[in-house]
C-alpha cells in the first residue's frame, strides 16, 4: 500500500504539473505539495517498519509489500517490498525531492511545467529503485530515471549543457544494457534450472550458477552500478553531468542517483552471487580506495566551484564502494551512513553552489574571494558543509568514515592506512575551498542568504549533526535488513573465523 | 557523586550554539554567554575537584555515560565520561585558564567586528577541550581532538581577510591532520586488537594481550605519537605553530600555549599503558622531546616577532614534557603542563597587552623601554618570564623543570645525554625570554605609541577599520580591568603553583605526584640515584647563567650581538634558525609542491581522454562512412567492381 503510493504520488504530481494550466507559481506550489506528501509517506514507511512490523507483522506486511502480476506470461510482477535498507534510501529521496523543489523555487522559471515534471519523474523512478524486488521492475524504474534527468541537464543546464547531458546518457545506458544483458541471463539460467521463469529477487537467489558464469554476471550488474556510483575509472560523466545540470538536477544526481549505484551492489550484488561477490571484493576495494584519493586530488585541482564539489562524490562514493566490499557489520553500516551522509552534505554544498553562481554569475573561484564578509551566514553555512565533507567528528560522515575504516582494517589493514590518507586530502580541498571562495581578500560582494535559504541548508546540517551524534535510529534500521540477510548471517559466520 | 559532570562541557557548548543561533547580540549579552558559559564551567570544574577530592576512602574514577554513540553489536562506543585524578587536572586547568583568557578577550576583542563569532569559536573550543580531557573512549577523545583542531583553524584564520592568515590557519589544520590520520589508524588498530575504544578496557588488557616490546604495541604506540606530535607541534610536524600566531593574541594564549597544544602530552599519559608496553617507543618520544626543545629554542632566541618568539618556546616546553613522558615521568609532564599553562598564558596575555598598547606592532625591536609606560604589564610579564626561565625556587616553572631534568637522570630509562640537553635548553630559555624582557622592557623607547597603528595592525585589530560595528573607541592607552585582573590572577599563579609538588630537600609536599599516581606509573628509578641537590644548584645555575648572558648581550654589551651577527658562519646559523631549520622549506619542496603540481597537471582527469578518445574515433568513422555515401550510382558501381575484384583475388590466392 504505501510503497505503490511512494511511486504514484509523485508520478501523478508530476503529470498534474506537466498537463495543468497553471501559473508558475501554482506548479511550484503544486510540486511541492506532491514531495511534501511524498515525504510523509517515506515517514510512514519507516514508522512502519520500524514500529508496526514487531506488533502486528501480518497487518504491517500488507501496508509494506505490493505484490502484483505484471506481465504474468513472462514472469513479471511488479514486486516492491522495500525492507530497512529501502526505508532509509526512500526517506533520503523524499526529503531531497522536496530540498529540490525549493531550490528551484526562484532559479527555475522557463518551462515551469515540464520542469518539474521531469523532476517528479526521476523521484518516482528513483523510488521506484528503492523498493523493487523484481529484476524486471528494476530495470524499468533504472530506465525510468534516466530521460528526465537527460532532460533536465540538456534544457536547464548551464553553458556546456549539451555534452553533459549526452555523456550521462551514454555512460548509463551502455552500462545499463550489461546489467540488462546480466539480468536476462540470470532469468533464462534460472528458469531452464527450474523450470519456472520469474524475475523474482526471492527466488531466483537460489539459482545455481558455475562460479564463472556468477562472475561473468556479477561483473554486468557491477558495471551498471560502477558508473553510477561512480567508481573509477567511470566516473568521467559525474564531473560534467553534475557541472553542468541546474541545482535541482545536481542534489538529485549526487544525492540520489549515486546512491543508487551503491544501492544495487549493497542490495542485490551480495545477495544474487556471494561467492563471486567475495571474490570480487578485493578489487572492488582497491578501485574504492583508489576513487578516495584521486577523487580527493581531482577535486582540489579545480577552478570552477561545482567541479570541485562534483568530484568530492568520487572521493566520498570510493568510501561506499570499499564498506560495501567489506562485507562486515561495522563496513556495511559505515557504507549506508555514508550514502545518506553524502547525500545530505554533497547535496547541500551543490545547493549552497547554486545560491552562490546564481548571485554572482560565475562558478569560478579565482573570482571569489572574501565573501564571508558580505555573506556570512552562507560563509557559516559553507563552513559547516565543509566539515562534513572533510569527515569532521560530530558529523554523520565521520560516523560513516571511521566504521568503514574501521571494518575495513579488518581484513585489509593496508587499505584501511592508505584510505585514511583520504582524511587529509580531504581536508585540503575542503578548507581551500574555504579559502578561495570565502576568506581571503574580498573580491566580490553578494547578497547574504535569505530566510528560506538558510532554511533548507539548516535541515541538511541539523541532520548531519543529528546523524554525527545519535546514528542509533539508522542503526536500528538498516540493522533490521542485515539480521534478515542469510547471506549475510554465513558471511558473518565466515568472518568470525577469520578473526585473529 | 557528580551526576552533573557533563555539565561542565555542555555549558561552553550551549554557548556556541547560543552565540550561532542568534544573531545580532548587544556586545554585552555576547560576552555575557561568552564568559559566562565558561565561567560557570570553570567554578563547577572546581566544586567537582573538591567533592573528588573530599570524598572518603580510596581515589576512585567516576563514569557518567549520556548515551551509546554508535550502538552496533560488534562495537558500541560510548558518549560518555571519564573522572580521574589526570582529566579531573585537566579540566581544572583548562577552564581556570580558560575563565580569564575569555574575561581578558572582552577587553581585547572589544573593538572588533567580530565579536561574537569570536566568543562562538572560543566557547566551542572549551568545549571541545573538555569532550577530549573527560572522554571514557578513544573515539569520543578523536571527536575533542577534531573538534579543538577546528577551532584552531578557525581562530587562527579569524581575520581571513588577510590571505596570509588563511595560510597558517590552513597550513595548521592539515599539518595536523597529518598527524591525525596516524591517530585515527591507532585507532583502527587498537580496536582491531582489543574489540573496543574504551581507554580503560585497553589499558587493563594491554599487559594481557600484548608482550612487552611485540611488534604490535610498538606499532600502536607508534601512531599515537604521530596524532601526539601533531597536535603538540613536536618534530617533525611542528611546523605550523609559530605561522599559527596569525590568530588574535587570546587565541594565542588558550589553544597555541595553555591548552591544544598540550593535548599530545595529555593523550600518551592517558594512554601509558600501551606506551609501558613500547619502551622503544618512549625512547623515541624522549629524543623528539630533547631534540625539539633544543630545536626551538635556538630559533625561539632569533625570532623578533614577540608572539612568534613566545610560539617557539611553546615547542620547546612542550619538547620539555615529552622529554619527561619518554623518560616516563608522567607526572612530571602533566606538573609542567600545569605550571606551562599558567606562565605561559599569562606572557601570551602580556604579551597581547604590550601589542595593543604598542598599536599592533610585534617586532621587540621595535619596542623598549616599556616598564616605565606599562608597569603592571611589566610585572606580570616578568613573573611569567621569570617562571618561564626557571629562577631556582621562587617560581612554579622551576619546579616543574627541575622534576623533569631530575628524572632524566633518576629514571632508569633516562640518560645523561638526555638531561644535557635538557640542561642546554634551560640555558637557551633563559636567555631568549631574557632577551625578550630586556629588549622590550629596558632600553631606550625606540618607537612612541602612535595613534593610527602600523598598516599591518590595523587590518589585523585595529578599532573601527575592520568592519567594526561600533565607533571606534579611544586607543587603548589605558587597559581595562578586564584585561588586567587575568594578568594578576595568572601571574600569583606562575609563581605559586610549583608549591603542590616540592623537592624533597627543600619541603615534602607531593601533593601533584601522590594524586596522579593512582593513574599514571612512577618513572621506574636506577639504583644509585643522583644527589638532588647537585642536580638543582646545576639546573638553578643554567638558568641564572641564561639570564646573565641575555643580560650581558642585549643591556650590557648590545653591541656585541651585532658584531656576531655580521661573522660570516653565524650569520647562515641565525638565518637558519630564525626560518625553523629549513623544515618549512623541505616539505614544501618534498610535499605541497609535487602534490599541487600533480593535481593540476591531471586537472582536466587524464582518464576522460580514453572516452574522449572512444567519441572522437566514432566520430572519424562516422567521417570516413558518411564521405562514401555520395549518392551516385557511378561512383557506387565503381565501389561494387572493386569490392568484388579484392574478395576475388582474396579468395583465389588463399
Amino acid at each position: 500500500m504505501i510503497p505503490e503510493a511512494l511511486i504514484l504520488v509523485p508520478l501523478l504530481t508530476g503529470l498534474a504539473c506537466l498537463l495543468a494550466k497553471a501559473s508558475p507559481r501554482a506548479v511550484r506550489t503544486l510540486a511541492m505539495q506532491g514531495t511534501l506528501a511524498t515525504l510523509a509517506l517515506a515517514v510512514l514507511l519507516w514508522l512502519v517498519h520500524m514500529k508496526w512490523l514487531a506488533i502486528d507483522p501480518l497487518t504491517a506486511r500488507s501496508l509494506l509489500e505490493l505484490n502484483l502480476p505484471w506481465i504474468p506470461a513472462l514472469g513479471v510482477s511488479l514486486h516492491l517490498a522495500p525492507n530497512g535498507l529501502s526505508v532509509l534510501m526512500v526517506l533520503l529521496t523524499a526529503l531531497l525531492g522536496v530540498l529540490s523543489v525549493a531550490v528551484s523555487w526562484r532559479g527555475i522559471t522557463q518551462r515551469v511545467g515540464f520542469f518539474h515534471f521531469n523532476l517528479l519523474l526521476i523521484l518516482a523512478g528513483i523510488l521506484g529503485v528503492f523498493q523493487a524486488m523484481d529484476l524486471f521492475a528494476f530495470y524499468f524504474f533504472w530506465e525510468v530515471m534516466l530521460v528526465p534527468m537527460y532532460f533536465l541537464i540538456d534544457v536547464w543546464g548551464h553553458e556546456n549543457r549539451h555534452y553533459a547531458a549526452i555523456k550521462f546518457f551514454l555512460f548509463t545506458q551502455v552500462s545499463g544494457l550489461l546489467m540488462l544483458l546480466a539480468i536476462l541471463a540470470l532469468y533464462f539460467l534460472h528458469g531452464r534450472s527450474s523450470g519456472a521463469y520469474t524475475f523474482d529477487v526471492a527466488r531466483l537467489v537460489d539459482t545455481p550458477l558455475p562460479s564463472p558464469v556468477a562472475f561473468g554476471l556479477l561483473l554486468g550488474f557491477f558495471a551498471a552500478f560502477a558508473v553510477k556510483l561512480p567508481a573509477v575509472p567511470l566516473h568521467t560523466w559525474l564531473a560534467d553531468a553534475h557541472t553542468e545540470a541546474p541545482t535541482a538536477g545536481s542534489v538529485i544526481l549526487a544525492g540520489l542517483m549515486l546512491k543508487t549505484g551503491a544501492y544495487g551492489m549493497l542490495q542485490f550484488l551480495w545477495l544474487l552471487f556471494p561467492l563471486a561477490a567475495l571474490d570480487f571484493a578485493p578489487a572492488a576495494r582497491v578501485l574504492g580506495v583508489v576513487g578516495i584519493l584521486y577523487g580527493a586530488m581531482l577535486s582540489f585541482a579545480q577552478f570552477d566551484l561545482k567541479r570541485l564539489v562534483a568530484y568530492t562524490s568520487v572521493s566520498h562514493m570510493g568510501f561506499v564502494l570499499l564498506g560495501i566490499f567489506t562485507p562486515n557489520e561495522l563496513a556495511w553500516q559505515g557504507a549506508v551512513m555514508q550514502m545518506l551522509c553524502h547525500g545530505l552534505g554533497t547535496g547541500g554544498l551543490f545547493i549552497l553552489v547554486g545560491y552562490l553562481s546564481d548571485r554572482l554569475h560565475t562558478r569560478d573561484m579565482r573570482a571569489m574571494g572574501g565573501l564571508w564578509a558580505s555573506c556570512p551566514r552562507m560563509g557559516g553555512a559553507a563552513m559547516f558543509l565543509a566539515m562534513a565533507a572533510l569527515g569532521l567528528p560530530g558529523m554523520g560522515s565521520f560516523v560513516g568514515e571511521i566504521l568503514i575504516l574501521i571494518g575495513v582494517f579488518h581484513v585489509s589493514p593496508v587499505l584501511a592506512i592508505v584510505a585514511s590518507g583520504g582524511l587529509v586530502l580531504a581536508t585540503v580541498y575542503a578548507l581551500w575551498m574555504m579559502q578561495q571562495v570565502f576568506h581571503g581578500r574580498e573580491k566580490v560582494r553578494a547578497a547574504d542568504l535569505r530566510r528560506t535559504e538558510l532554511g533548507v541548508l539548516a535541515v541538511l546540517i541539523v541532520l548531519l549533526i543529528y546523524l554525527g551524534v545519535y546514528p542509533k535510529n539508522v542503526f536500528d534500521t538498516f540493522n533490521s535488513t542485515i539480521k534478515h540477510s542469510r547471506t549475510f548471517n554465513s558471511l558473518m559466520q565466515q568472518s568470525q573465523i577469520e578473526d585473529p | 557523586m557528580l551526576d552533573w559532570l557533563w555539565v561542565i562541557p555542555a555549558l561552553p557548548l550551549a554557548g556556541f550554539v547560543l552565540l550561532v543561533g542568534l544573531r545580532g547580540l548587544p556586545r554585552p549579552v555576547i560576552a555575557l554567554i561568552g564568559v559566562g558559559s565558561v565561567g560557570a564551567s570553570a567554578a563547577l570544574a572546581l566544586l567537582a575537584a573538591v567533592r573528588y577530592l573530599s570524598a572518603a576512602g580510596p581515589v576512585v574514577p567516576i563514569r557518567q555515560v549520556l548515551w551509546t554513540w554508535l550502538p552496533l553489536t560488534s562495537f558500541h562506543p560510548t558518549i560518555g565520561l571519564h573522572l580521574d585524578p589526570l582529566s579531573l587536572l585537566m579540566m581544572v586547568v583548562v577552564t581556570f585558564v580558560a575563565f580569564w583568557i575569555h574575561l581578558y578577550s572582552t577587553g581585547y576583542m572589544a573593538c572588533d567586528g567580530g565579536y561574537g563569532r569570536f566568543f562562538a569559536y572560543m566557547n566551542l573550543f572549551v568545549g571541545a577541550m573538555l569532550v577530549l580531557v573527560l572522554a571514557d573512549n578513544l573515539l569520543l577523545l578523536y571527536l575533542g581532538w577534531e573538534g579543538v583542531g577546528l577551532c584552531s583553524y578557525l581562530l587562527i584564520g579569524f581575520w581571513y581577510t588577510d590571505p596570509a592568515n588563511g595560510r597558517a590557519a590552513m597550513k595548521a589544520f592539515i599539518v595536523t591532520r597529518v598527524g591525525d590520520a596516524a591517530l585515527a589508524v591507532g585507532l583502527l588498530l587498537l580496536y582491531w586488537h582489543f574489540g573496543t575504544l574504551d581507554i580503560q578496557s585497553i589499558a587493563l588488557q594491554a599487559p594481557h594481550v600484548w608482550v612487552s616490546g611485540s611488534g604490535l604495541a610498538i606499532a600502536a604506540a607508534a601512531l599515537l605519537l604521530g596524532g601526539a606530535v601533531g597536535k603538540s607541534a613536536q618534530l617533525p610536524l611542528q611546523t605550523w605553530l609559530p605561522d599559527a600566531m596569525a590568530g588574535p593574541t587570546p587565541v594565542s594564549a588558550l589553544i597555541h600555549a595553555a591548552t591544544m597544544v598540550t593535548a599530545g602530552v595529555y593523550l600518551i599519559a592517558r594512554m601509558n599503558a600501551i606506551f609501558e608496553l613500547a619502551l622503544p617507543v618512549g625512547q623515541v618520544v624522549a629524543v623528539i622531546g630533547a631534540v625539539t626543545l633544543l630545536l626551538a629554542a635556538c630559533s625561539a632566541l632569533t625570532q623578533t616577532d614577540i608572539k612568534r618568539i613566545l610560539a617557539y618556546s611553546t615547542i620547546s616546553q612542550i619538547g620539555y614534557m615529552f622529554l619527561a613522558l619518554g623518560v616516563g615521568a608522567y607526572s612530571a609532564a602533566m606538573f609542567h603542563f600545569m605550571t606551562h599553562a599558567f606562565f605561559k598564558s599569562l606572557l601570551f596575555l602580556a604579551a597581547g597587552a604590550i601589542i595593543l598598547g604598542m598599536h599592533h606592532e610585534q617586532n621587540i625591536f621595535k619596542m623598549g623601554g616599556l616598564w616605565r609606560r606599562m608597569p603592571l604589564t611589566f610585572v606580570t610579564f616578568l613573573a611569567g618570564a621569570l617562571s618561564l626561565a626557571a629562577l631556582p625556587f621562587v617560581t612554579a616553572g622551576f619546579y616543574s623543570k627541575d622534576l623533569i631534568l631530575y628524572e632524566t637522570l633518576a629514571s632508569q630509562r633516562g640518560s645523561p645525554v638526555l638531561w644535557a640537553c635538557g640542561l642546554v635548553g634551560a640555558v637557551l630559555t633563559a636567555l631568549y625570554t631574557f632577551r625578550l624582557v630586556f629588549v622590550v622592557f629596558f632600553g631606550p623607547a625606540r618607537r612612541e605609541p602612535q595613534r593610527g597603528g602600523s598598516a599591518r595592525g590595523t587590518a589585523a585589530l585595529g578599532c573601527g577599520s575592520f568592519q567594526a560595528q561600533k565607533p571606534e573607541p579611544p586607543a587603548p592607552t589605558h587597559i581595562s580591568w578586564t584585561m588586567t585582573l587575568p594578568l594578576v590572577v595568572l601571574a600569583v599563579f606562575a609563581i605559586v603553583a610549583g608549591a603542590v609538588e616540592l623537592p624533597k630537600n627543600v619541603y615534602q609536599v607531593t601533593l601533584l605526584s601522590d594524586w596522579l599516581g593512582v593513574v599514571l606509573p612512577a618513572a621506574p628509578q636506577r639504583e644509585h640515584l643522583p644527589s638532588l641537590a647537585k642536580v638543582q644548584i646545576i639546573a638553578g645555575a643554567a638558568s641564572l647563567a641564561g639570564i646573565v648572558a641575555a643580560w650581558l648581550l642585549y643591556r650590557r654589551f648590545p653591541s656585541a650581538v651585532r658584531v656576531l651577527r655580521l661573522v660570516r658562519p653565524w650569520r647562515q646559523v641565525y638565518r637558519l634558525w630564525q626560518g625553523g631549520w629549513g623544515f618549512d622549506w623541505l616539505y614544501r619542496r618534498l610535499v605541497v609542491e609535487p602534490f599541487v603540481y600533480l593535481a593540476r597537471a591531471n586537472r582536466r582527469d587524464f582518464i576522460d581522454l580514453f572516452y574522449g578518445a572512444i567519441g572522437e574515433s566514432a566520430k572519424l568513422l562516422h567521417a570516413v562512412l558518411s564521405w562514401g555515401q555520395t549518392g551516385k550510382v557511378g561512383w557506387y558501381a565503381a565501389c561494387l567492381v572493386i569490392g568484388a575484384i579484392v574478395l576475388i583475388t582474396i579468395l583465389v590466392l588463399t
